[in-house]
């Protein structure tokens, strides 16, 4: 008797759940409420502002076409196009752009190699969207030659300076441990100017891209998003490998950190490309292949007392070096900058936890004190040769 | 004319709310570019087919992307031309009554632009008298700026129509009268006076202001230009150049005129921002009588420059049918909207 009252009682009491969503039904319903009603008490004063942002200019010959975004908070509505102050005629698919919307305006000029020109987009209340091409080329055609191409830069700055570097390997297996322990330090310098690097490139990448989406706050975003992604996954991997391999796990993960790096390189590589303003050539190779010739020592450098296999080295070096393929394909074709902010920033925040993975084994003793002078100089070294290498690339 | 190193993005600060902005527009904006021949009439396409010309747009020629409504902007560039306001005559007296107000206008296609404007429109009426009559124009203010009717002339103090003498400043909803003789005879423009006065200026308020001699000129066709242009982001430098305030309104629709006939051009400078402005005409030459003080052109040429504020009267004759182009040989305003045609018949 007792009990079927109780559970008769349970059935009529609602679900622990549904308190839980109370609070955000009420939330509903006032927005709604909210809307419905048109912002009560709230009117609008000042003018609409109407902001554009180019995301991408692609040349063709004859046509100047730019992949605009909303990133005001009214409507935009592009009723002419005016470039080195001339009328000139343009498409557009939609009549009026809304916050976060995009379009494609393709503007008929018959603009000429490597000069400048100003493309100013005419909004219906006379406010002026004003864009600066520094030198027009024509925008490559993604077909097979392009991907090709694009490959082949990956490869001569990603792949090959980071395989050569890992050759470093039989060397590294007769160091003793205190300059094994400088070179594990000097890795982590190498990270650490990297990392800076990332966030640099990123927060401007980013911040030329809609304020809207973000700006320059997705590198960060970017940053500690990854950061406690790999944090996360490697406590998975530690806890179901215990007693493996240490030393691979943090050479895998030294890879993993750089080739997130080098995907934001074959990015910023790719869409220099894209609007011409690489200097394609023997400098730039040489200079890339110096710079990251380096990753690949700081890769195997924390497996250099551990049996690794020929295969497993060269799974490494793909992961480190690959992504820079991949970076010039999308950075050439598709680049876009906040996507591009949000990639750097990903690469900062891997960086970010490789250095705490592999600082531990830098230490001389587990009570000592983290830096020696002989580690305090690998770190050192490691920015330093960063810093020196790096002048030899401009992008 | 913009300058490469100012601001990414140019707001411009709209006086009305976003609701005017968004609801009281009428958005007339085509998204294709013209073909170049829908708007004209049925025979004039015939014709323009027949003799294979076509209109600026995907003629070669750059111009804008659509078409500006007359009807929307209550005022039409090719009634400009030739609408000549001599006011009523009242016991011997030239009587206009002129009225400020504010307005917002279609200045390219898909452009609006928040002008004040004399009489509704932009420029405003072309006002016309002879030589020594005395001229009273009533003017009323119902713009919510304060303005003045400023007359180029020989007259008082009192009836110059600045800030601080005579009736001075004339506010919101007042009114004022001006009353002087007409004199010097010539072309000459009437504007607002009050400050900022560059801005007062480029908003809309001018129009062209003519004296006749007292021994008429020869018969002709006379036009009314009045070369100008908008600043529509507020950089102080313009983006829409025009004659009679809408771009390519004359390449669009040509102005038409008859072979042989003397074709008298009334030119006025009522520009802001850019120093000067020119007129040049294709395929023909013209007398030119600056200030048009001069019974004697003082030139026969085919490009006359003008300073701000200057003006000066243009007769010539065309010798052949077909299509002739005017325009700014400031190249840059040229393509900016200030271009147009002859149509000889």
């Amino acid at each position: 008797m007792e009990p079927a009252t109780a559970s008769r009682e349970r059935a009529r009491r609602p679900p622990a759940w549904v308190a839980g969503l109370v609070p955000l039904l009420i939330l509903a319903a006032a927005i709604g409420l909210f809307v419905a009603l048109d912002a009560p008490g709230l009117d609008r004063i000042g003018v609409p502002e109407e902001e554009l942002v180019v995301e991408r200019t692609v040349l063709r010959p004859g046509e100047i076409e730019l992949h605009v975004r909303n990133d005001g908070a009214d409507p935009v509505e592009v009723r002419q196009a005016i470039v080195n102050d001339g009328f000139a005629e343009f498409r557009q698919s939609t009549d009026e752009i809304g916050r976060l919307g995009g379009d494609k305006v393709t503007v008929q000029y018959p603009w000429i190699e490597g000069q400048a020109y100003e493309v100013l987009l005419l909004t219906a209340t006379g406010a002026t969207i004003d864009h600066a091409i520094d030198a027009a080329v024509e925008t490559p055609d993604a077909d097979l030659g392009f991907y090709g191409l694009m490959a082949l830069i990956g490869l001569y700055v990603g792949v090959i300076p980071v395989a050569i570097g890992m050759l470093w390997l039989p060397w590294l297996r007769t160091v003793d441990a205190r300059w094994l322990r400088f070179l594990l330090a000097f890795t982590i310098g190498l990270l650490g100017f990297l990392g800076i690097e990332a966030l640099l490139e990123g927060s401007e990448i980013a911040g030329s891209g809609p304020a809207a989406l973000g700006g320059a706050a997705l590198v960060w975003l970017g940053a500690v998003s990854a950061y406690l992604a790999l944090a996360g996954i490697g406590a998975w991997v530690q806890n179901r490998s215990k007693g493996a391999a240490t030393g691979y796990r943090a050479a895998l993960l030294v890879a993993l950190g750089i080739g997130l790096h080098n995907l934001g390189e074959g990015l910023a590589i790719g869409s220099a490309y894209a609007v011409g303003s690489l200097a394609l050539g023997a400098a730039l190779v040489v200079g890339f292949a110096l710079h990251n010739t380096t990753e690949g020592l700081a890769i195997v450098a924390p497996a250099a007392r551990e049996k690794v296999s020929v295969w497993s080295l060269a799974g490494l070096g793909l992961l480190a070096g690959a992504p820079a393929v991949l970076g010039a394909w999308i950075g050439a074709s598709a680049f876009h900058p906040s996507v591009a902010g949000l990639m750097f920033g990903i690469g900062a925040g891997a960086i970010a936890q490789v250095i705490v993975q592999i600082a531990p084994s830098i230490r001389e003793s587990k009570s000592g004190p983290l830096l020696s002078p002989l580690t305090a100089g690998g770190l050192l070294t490691g920015l330093l040769v960063m810093y020196v290498t790096g002048l030899m690339v401009s992008v | 004319m913009r300058k490469l190193w100012e601001n990414k993005v140019s707001r411009r600060r709209l006086l009305g709310s976003a609701a005017a902005a968004g609801a009281a527009v009428p958005v007339l904006h085509e998204l294709v570019p013209h073909s170049g021949l829908h708007n004209q009439s049925a025979s004039a396409r015939e014709e323009a087919l027949h003799n294979g010309r076509q209109l600026h747009s995907g003629s070669g020629h750059r111009g804008a992307v659509g078409r500006v409504s007359a009807s929307a902007n209550g005022f039409d560039p090719q009634e400009i031309l030739r609408d000549f306001d001599t006011g009523t005559m009242r016991n011997g007296v030239r009587e206009w009554e002129i009225v400020a107000k504010d307005r917002r206008i279609e200045v390219a296609p898909g452009v609006f632009y928040d002008a004040w404007t004399y009489n509704d429109r932009v420029p405003g009426p072309t006002l016309r008298a002879r030589e020594g009559e005395r001229l009273r124009i009533r003017f009323t203010n119902a713009s919510i700026h304060p303005h003045t009717m400023h007359f180029h002339g020989i007259h008082r103090d009192l009836s110059d129509g600045i800030p601080g003498i005579g009736p001075g400043n004339i506010d919101p909803g007042g009114s004022a009268v001006y009353e002087f003789d007409a004199t010097p005879f010539g072309l000459h423009l009437y504007h607002c006076h009050s400050t900022p006065l560059a801005e007062h200026i480029a908003k809309g308020l001018y129009g062209a202001f003519i004296i006749d001699p007292e021994e008429a000129r020869a018969p002709a066709d006379e036009l009314v230009m009045v070369m100008n242009g908008f600043d529509t982001n507020f950089d102080r430098s313009n983006e829409v150049y025009a004659v009679n305030t809408v771009a390519f309104a004359y390449m669009d629709e040509p102005v038409r005129v008859k072979r042989g006939e003397l074709v008298r051009i009334y030119l006025v400078n009522a520009l802001e921002f850019d120093l000067l402005n020119s007129f040049h005409v294709h395929a023909n030459f013209f007398d030119y009588y600056p200030t048009g003080t001069r019974r004697e052109p003082r030139d026969f040429t085919d490009t006359v420059i003008q300073g701000q504020g200057e003006r000066g009267i243009l007769e010539l004759r065309f010798p052949y049918t077909g299509k002739y182009m005017f325009h700014a040989h400031v190249s840059e305003f040229a393509e900016l909207g200030w271009m147009g045609f002859f149509e000889v018949v």
